[in-house]
């Protein structure tokens, strides 16, 4: 299989999440977008390890840590929308304004 | 992809030595991780009472511990000054990740002695929620203040992210840099959303920190996936050879550069990837937004210049004029957006963010003399920042710590003795002679200067004029006018608080009037392995 195959399919899926990062307004849905960031770089990584032919595989290496990591994130991700879901009913990112520059000395 | 491939690749495998790893070079790493994990299990198996002082003790002890191996390996380090790769060159043990990971835990003892103040609050604890799960102003919340609870998880924590700190700086090849920085990041976004006061503030910060650090180590990784194709390798000596070559324009190695730049960037807060920096810095509670500020930005620096240095020297022409823009705007754009802030902390935010800039400034002169005057400057810049946060927590009010520019106003007549030294502080952010934020500045611009970036040393002497202005606007409003009547109070803390803005005030007037045995350590240090 040609690598420009899996390198196309990853920048699609990278450029998805990215989009979903700063289109969408719910957490749990820019979440999810980072995740599909984070698998998009999995494919890279997974094609440039069987395309270089790597003996010592580091892209599938870097890609187990790559999953590890992103379950760790993601569950303190959760964790923190969660807890301000609790106190304010609401997880879209828009309405979290109380820190912003426009508001004289917030406190 | 056939069963031949796989077969190979098995083989391929078997031929592999087994990995050694010098344990007395990681030593440092090593004891602070052991620390956090003796720190869950106090968690676990102390009663509540005695977890305060044991959570303590042992961090102050394991990172005093650590500072000692670091001062024992910079002692055995070869007289050439040039360093050595371990852990089958994962990690490197030269001079800038030993100069860096002891400032690391000088400012991490500092921290949790701030972490550990509870004097402060008038109904007793420290400056994190009694139970973080429960929603403010609920029953479980008053139960647990009640019951006199405190979230003793903060130590631990605090550890962990400070094991990462130490290895950011440290990490030779991608995967550990990766790793690394998500080892500090996360307990960080945790600590984040821990405040007593002001919760719902804090919880934002949390999340808004956490969203963007997530989203900026995917661009890391993808960077660090696109470089890997590039050079067939995750180390960054490999990655350096196989760039030193690289005449034509690689798309997979500049996409790479640009894409783990960006991720570092984020991290050190540089415009125009600053956005989260004065939000984060203001809801998060004060202790930890003193560690962040100081402390990530010290690893952080220390990991980009290690990538830049070692993985990247030969497209210096390539990514150079990009960086003088960013240091530039940096700059520019912290100086002038904190001009119009009314809010301490976020004062401090934007201050930190054009420190940023001219970190970058020498960083980017490309030599030893760019190594250690960043260095420097770092140890500089990271001990006046916590100082000047320690200040910030003890300046109270009914509602907690009075942050608000305006209730500053005539602090300097009720109490001279603090707000002389966060006077101190800001002149030492101003870079005035004889505080150490002098010799810092003066050290990157001559080493950018030297380096062939004139423009970039014009515009941060310009931009440290008018930063100048604004740190002198908050002194001036300190000692010349009236106080207010409800204004707030400044509370006596205990020795901890003391010591850590004692040790501020102590580096920051010793490298301001004696800078030259430190600047003679960072020049000694300068040197990273390849």
């Amino acid at each position: 299989m040609h690598l420009v195959y899996p390198l196309v399919l990853a920048v699609l899926l990278f450029g998805i999440g990215l989009y979903g990062v700063i289109a969408r307004r719910n957490a749990i849905l820019v979440l999810m977008s980072i995740e599909l960031m984070l698998n998009a770089v999995n494919i890279n990584l997974v094609a440039f390890d069987m395309y270089l032919r790597d003996t010592l595989h580091a892209g599938q290496a870097l890609t187990l840590f790559v999953i590890t990591i992103a379950a760790a994130e993601i569950g303190l991700g959760l964790a923190i929308v969660l807890m301000v879901f609790r106190n304010r009913a609401t997880t879209d990112i828009p309405e979290l304004r109380e820190l912003a520059e426009h508001k004289e000395g917030s406190v | 992809m056939s069963m031949s491939t796989a077969a190979t690749a098995t083989l391929a495998v078997t031929k592999v030595d087994a990995p050694t790893i010098e344990y007395g070079k990681l030593s440092p790493i090593l004891i602070i991780a052991g620390v956090a994990v003796v720190g869950v299990l106090i968690e676990a198996f102390l009663p509540r009472p005695a977890r305060y002082r044991a959570q303590l003790t042992v961090a102050l002890v394991g990172m005093i511990a650590a500072f000692g191996a670091v001062v024992w390996l910079a002692r055995d380090l070869p007289d050439d000054h040039r360093g050595s790769v371990t852990a089958m060159g994962a990690v490197a043990v030269d001079g800038p990740s030993l100069f860096l990971q002891g400032t690391l835990l000088l400012i991490g003892i500092a921290s949790v002695l701030l972490i550990g103040e509870r004097r402060l609050e008038p109904a007793g604890g420290d400056a994190f929620a009694p139970q973080a799960a429960a929603a403010p102003g609920s029953q479980q919340e008053k139960d647990a203040a009640a019951a006199g609870w405190t979230q003793t998880e903060v130590y631990p924590l605090t550890m962990f992210s400070l094991v990462g700190m130490l290895l950011f700086p440290a990490a030779n090849d991608l995967l550990m840099m990766f790793v690394a920085l998500e080892i500090l990041s996360l307990p960080l976004y945790l600590l984040c959303g821990l405040a007593r006061r002001h919760r719902l503030l804090s919880q934002e910060a949390a999340l808004k920190y956490f969203l963007l650090g997530a989203f900026s180590s995917a661009f890391f990784l993808f960077g660090v996936a696109m470089l890997y194709g590039y050079s067939g390798s995750v180390s960054l000596d490999k990655i350096g050879v196989a760039s030193a070559g690289a005449m034509d324009n690689d798309a997979l190695l500049l996409i790479g550069l640009a894409m783990v730049a960006v991720g570092l960037l984020f991290k050190v807060g540089a415009v125009p990837f600053h956005s989260w920096t004065p939000d984060v810095y203001q809801g998060a509670p004060t202790p930890i937004t003193g560690f962040m500020a100081a402390a990530t930005k010290v690893a952080a620096f220390g990991a980009m210049m290690r990538f830049f240095y070692v993985a990247l020297p030969g497209m210096r022409w390539d990514w150079r004029p990009v960086m003088i823009g960013v240091a530039i705007v940096t700059m520019v754009a912290g100086a002038i957006i904190a001009i119009t802030q009314t809010d301490v902390k976020r004062l401090l935010a934007y201050s930190s963010i054009a420190h940023a800039g001219f970190i970058l400034t020498g960083m980017i002169a490309m030599s030893d003399a760019g190594v250690s005057s960043t260095m420097f400057y770092l140890v500089a810049y990271g001990f006046v920042t916590l100082g000047a946060f320690a200040v910030v927590t003890l300046v109270r009010d009914a509602r907690g710590e009075a942050t608000h520019l305006s209730h500053w106003a005539g602090l300097g007549r009720r109490s001279p003795l603090v707000a002389g030294v966060f006077a101190l502080f800001l002149l030492a952010f101003a870079g005035i002679p004889l505080t150490s934020g002098f010799s810092g500045k003066f050290a990157v611009f001559q080493a950018a200067a030297r380096g062939g970036a004139g423009s970039l040393v014009v515009v941060g002497v310009l931009c440290s004029a008018v930063a100048a202005f604004f740190y002198v606007r908050v002194i001036v409003l300190m000692f010349f006018s009236e106080p207010k009547v409800d204004g707030p109070t400044v509370v006596v803390p205990s020795v901890m608080t003391t010591a850590a803005i004692a040790l501020g005030v102590a580096v920051t007037v010793v490298l301001g009037i004696l800078p030259q045995p430190v600047l003679d350590l960072a020049d000694k240090a300068a040197l990273f392995v390849h």
